[in-house]
């Protein structure tokens, strides 16, 4: 059954929601809320961006209506799914003062059981990264790993492309290719609305036969896939990556730092809503009496001027060398830490930046003004 | 090669200089030792010598009223001392005190400057190796300057 | 061929590594002004073993974590020993602790001194400040196994003679071991020092060592490094026999925070410990 297409009509989409439910998942997917399409708690179809898209391009995002009733009609909105294997916030301990000193209660709360409805090829790659971030090393991210190993993935085909997606640069998209259990293409023409869907595990199989189906047609998956593949033609931007890490690293010191650094204004927006960013701080707070203690873990960004603080002032006290620190990180320095990208193409960060700096673009002024090399 | 010659050859601020020269300035120097507590010149005085230290210890010092002297800098084996006979308006700038027995060979200033006067090449060859000490110098206290194990640090 | 699988360090469910364990203070010695060493022993009975070079997460109640490099003798599981500068709120606590308080340690963390591939090799130490710190467990290693080394020379810069670290140690390891110590300080008054002032580096041109055969093991301020591997580079020592330590901020020491990032490095699990030619395309560079 693993790699067979079956069509789900669209009437009995709620099934498979209910289906895995009914498995004991939490089914969090994409809803519409404050103007943007976030990820949620989702129980129903009416909870989905139901007839929505989005209109995307460099510091802009626009929700706007469909002149259909698409169910996954829209890109990628400011939120990614790291905020549920990687919490934004995250208690790590508890320590209770007592006779002996102290003593710490780890969090060991059992974490949900999440199916992710509507991954986007590009958001599988994302948590492809972070796995190899948390769980690829000397050291395993205990909470990440727990959330992870628990997941099931419903992912969806680009059929459109966003305003500032590159994933063909980044070679992490359109088409969702692997770690999925369902991946779904969505197909409206005239009357019919139905998804080709692909088993990408035994759980998916499972999980669909709970689900009214029928085998796919060969036209009707070649149909699928030709829409995809007209998504990979609509890139809104593109990326060389010919050389990246050796172009980035011989050029730490190029004015066109100093020229976006600018504009930038160090808001950290474009590491909140990248889906690989993984930085975090941690707090040490007591309560009022000062007998229990708690270690909180929180999303970071070295955006910030704390983040690289040591005794007597920051490493990184110009907003240039934070910026810097940013890109060469996300496109050079990542390959040498996790053999892998730091980027995905999601185009977030252009969309999410307030004054429209785009990543892509900052990449090809410095590939086009080298300093000629000697 | 008399004694001297060879004393000057081997310290490491001559080495490699052309044997011609170290005959033609070894008739400006002599053997000295210092006593351990001995003021070898002080702030004020007319510069017309400088050292080469073969062993020892010395201490160059500023004294500061209220707090009396300050060890600004410590020289030894293999180090030279003092370049302000080089340039006007020669004078020493510090007190310099053996902390220890020091043998070193002393030179006559204004000899030197006399030979090379005659000999520009050889002034050269010795201005170039002062020049690299006064650097030396300079970048050690540049350091010292930035106050390396402060606060900050 | 075949591509043997990289050998995992075993890490159990249960030990996260983000967990402090509980330490107690066992002595504390005032070393200068603002710096103390702490002697710590396990409340559990746990013995403790590190490689020379690596670090400390210390946590102090409700107040805060801050790495902290391991300043003992790594021959001894017994005790833990810590010397911290009171720098900030955290370590300005720590350095408050009296005999029987407790502290969190996580640890051991980050790369050691090769002080096992310098085997058969003459050893420079060049120092400064509290950097004499990290590199005392080396000097210890060193010591006890003094016939497998060739010429050691430890050189040791301080700002003046108050703040100079274990001079007791210094004046035993002095008079009892075949060890060069040359200590430098940035300005004394005669009454009080019979040593060298100046700064560390003038002190290298005079060690005797042989640069073929020379490891250098450097720990101080970052300028102070820089400095000192120009100096050793004139000496002739080639770029992978000089190891240096780094320092960035730190959260988790296990590689994961981010913050502690060094170019393609984290000090944290990479370094502290770098050989100089991984680091010297970075190294100096601002702002990195």
């Amino acid at each position: 059954m693993i790699g067979e297409h079956v069509i789900v009509e669209r009437q009995d989409f709620q099934k498979l929601l209910d289906a895995l439910r009914h498995k004991g998942y939490q089914t969090v997917g994409p809803t519409v809320r404050e103007g943007a399409i976030v990820y949620d708690q989702i129980a129903s179809i009416e909870d989905l961006p139901v007839g929505w898209t989005d209109e995307q391009d460099g510091g802009k995002y626009r929700l706007k209506r469909r002149n259909d009733q698409a169910l996954f009609g829209y890109v990628v909105g400011p939120q990614s799914w790291k905020r549920f294997l990687h919490p934004p916030v995250l208690s790590l301990w508890k320590a209770k003062k007592n006779s002996k000193g102290f003593e710490i209660l780890p969090n060991a709360s059992e974490p949900p059981r999440y199916a992710f409805i509507g991954v986007r090829s590009c958001e599988l790659h994302a948590i492809f990264i972070q796995d190899r971030v948390f769980t690829n090393g000397k050291f395993t991210d205990l909470h990440y790993q727990a959330r992870r190993q628990e997941i099931f993935i419903v992912a969806v085909n680009c059929v459109q492309a966003g305003g500032t997606c590159f994933c063909v640069s980044m070679k992490t998209g359109p088409k969702v290719t692997v770690g999925f259990d369902l991946a779904l293409t969505e197909i409206l023409d005239g009357q019919q609305h139905y998804f080709v869907v692909e088993v990408g595990t035994e759980q998916g199989a499972q999980i669909l036969q709970q689900v009214p189906t029928k085998k796919a047609q060969p036209t009707e998956i070649a149909g699928a896939e030709e829409r995809v593949a007209q998504a990979a033609r609509q890139m809104g931007r593109q990326l060389d990556t010919t050389d990246i890490k050796d172009l980035l690293y011989r050029n730490l010191e190029h004015p066109r730092w100093d020229e976006v650094a600018m504009r930038c204004l160090n808001c950290a927006n474009c590491t909140m809503v990248c889906p690989t960013c993984f930085c975090t701080t941690v707090e040490d707070v007591t309560d009022l009496t000062g007998t229990e203690a708690e270690r909180v873990r929180r999303w970071d960004s070295c955006f910030t001027l704390d983040f690289s603080y040591i005794h007597g002032g920051s490493v990184r006290a110009s907003p240039k060398s934070r910026y810097r620190q940013w890109l060469t990180h996300k496109l050079a320095s990542w390959i040498d830490q996790f053999g892998t990208s730091g980027c995905v193409g999601c185009g977030r960060c252009i969309t999410w930046c307030p004054v429209g700096i785009d990543i892509t673009e900052e990449v090809r002024a410095i590939r086009e003004t080298e300093p000629s090399r000697a | 090669m008399d004694t001297l010659e060879r004393l000057l050859s081997e310290h490491p601020f001559f080495k490699d200089l052309d044997p011609r020269y170290i005959q033609l300035i070894a008739g400006c120097a002599r053997e000295v030792t210092f006593k351990a507590g001995e003021f070898i010149f002080r702030e004020g005085d007319p510069s017309n010598k400088f050292w080469v230290i073969r062993s020892g210890k010395i201490s160059l010092e500023v004294f500061a009223p209220g707090r009396g002297p300050i060890m600004i800098e410590t020289l030894g084996e293999g180090d030279v001392m003092g370049w302000s006979w080089a340039v006007p308006p020669y004078r020493k700038q510090y007190d310099a005190r053996a902390l220890e027995l020091t043998r070193a060979l002393e030179f006559d200033a204004l000899c030197i400057r006399t030979k090379c006067d005659e000999e520009p090449k050889l002034g050269y060859e010795l201005f170039k190796r002062f020049a690299q000490i006064i650097g030396q110098r300079l970048q050690a206290t540049r350091l010292r300057l930035l106050d390396l194990y402060g606060s900050h640090s | 061929m075949a591509v043997t699988p990289k050998l995992q360090t075993a890490i159990t469910v249960s030990a996260d590594p983000m967990v402090p364990s509980p330490y107690r203070v066992r002595r504390v010695r005032r070393e200068t002004s603002d710096t103390f060493t702490l002697e710590l022993e396990s409340v559990n009975g746990e013995r403790f073993s590190f490689a020379p070079g690596q670090f400390n997460m210390l946590y102090l109640f409700g107040v805060g974590e801050v790495p902290i490099s391991i300043s003992g003798d790594p021959a001894r599981s017994d005790v833990l020993v810590h010397t911290v500068r009171a720098v900030g709120p955290v370590t300005r606590a720590i350095c408050k602790l009296k005999r029987g308080d407790i502290l969190g340690v996580r640890g051991p963390f980050g790369s050691g001194w090769p002080v096992a591939e310098a085997v058969g090799n003459d050893i420079i130490i060049v120092t400064g400040g509290v950097g004499l710190a990290p590199l005392r467990p080396a000097i210890y290693y060193i010591l006890a196994h003094r016939g497998e080394y060739g010429r050691v020379a430890l050189l040791y810069g301080a700002r003046t003679p108050a703040d100079m670290l274990y001079k007791k140690e210094l004046a035993a390891w002095r008079g009892h071991f075949d060890l060069q110590i040359e200590v430098t300080v940035d300005a004394a008054r005669p009454d009080e020092w019979r040593g060298n002032v100046g700064v560390v580096t003038t002190l290298i041109p005079r060690a005797t060592f042989d640069p073929y055969h020379t490891t250098a093991l450097v720990c101080g301020p970052e300028i102070m490094m820089r400095f000192t591997v120009l100096e050793l580079q004139k000496r002739g020592l080639p770029d992978d026999q000089i190891y240096i330590s780094m320092e960035r901020n730190m959260k988790c020491a296990i590689g994961l925070c981010g913050h502690c990032q060094y170019g393609p490095h984290f000090i944290c699990k990479d370094g502290p410990v770098f050989r100089f030619d991984r680091v010297r395309g970075i190294f100096g560079k601002r702002e990195i």
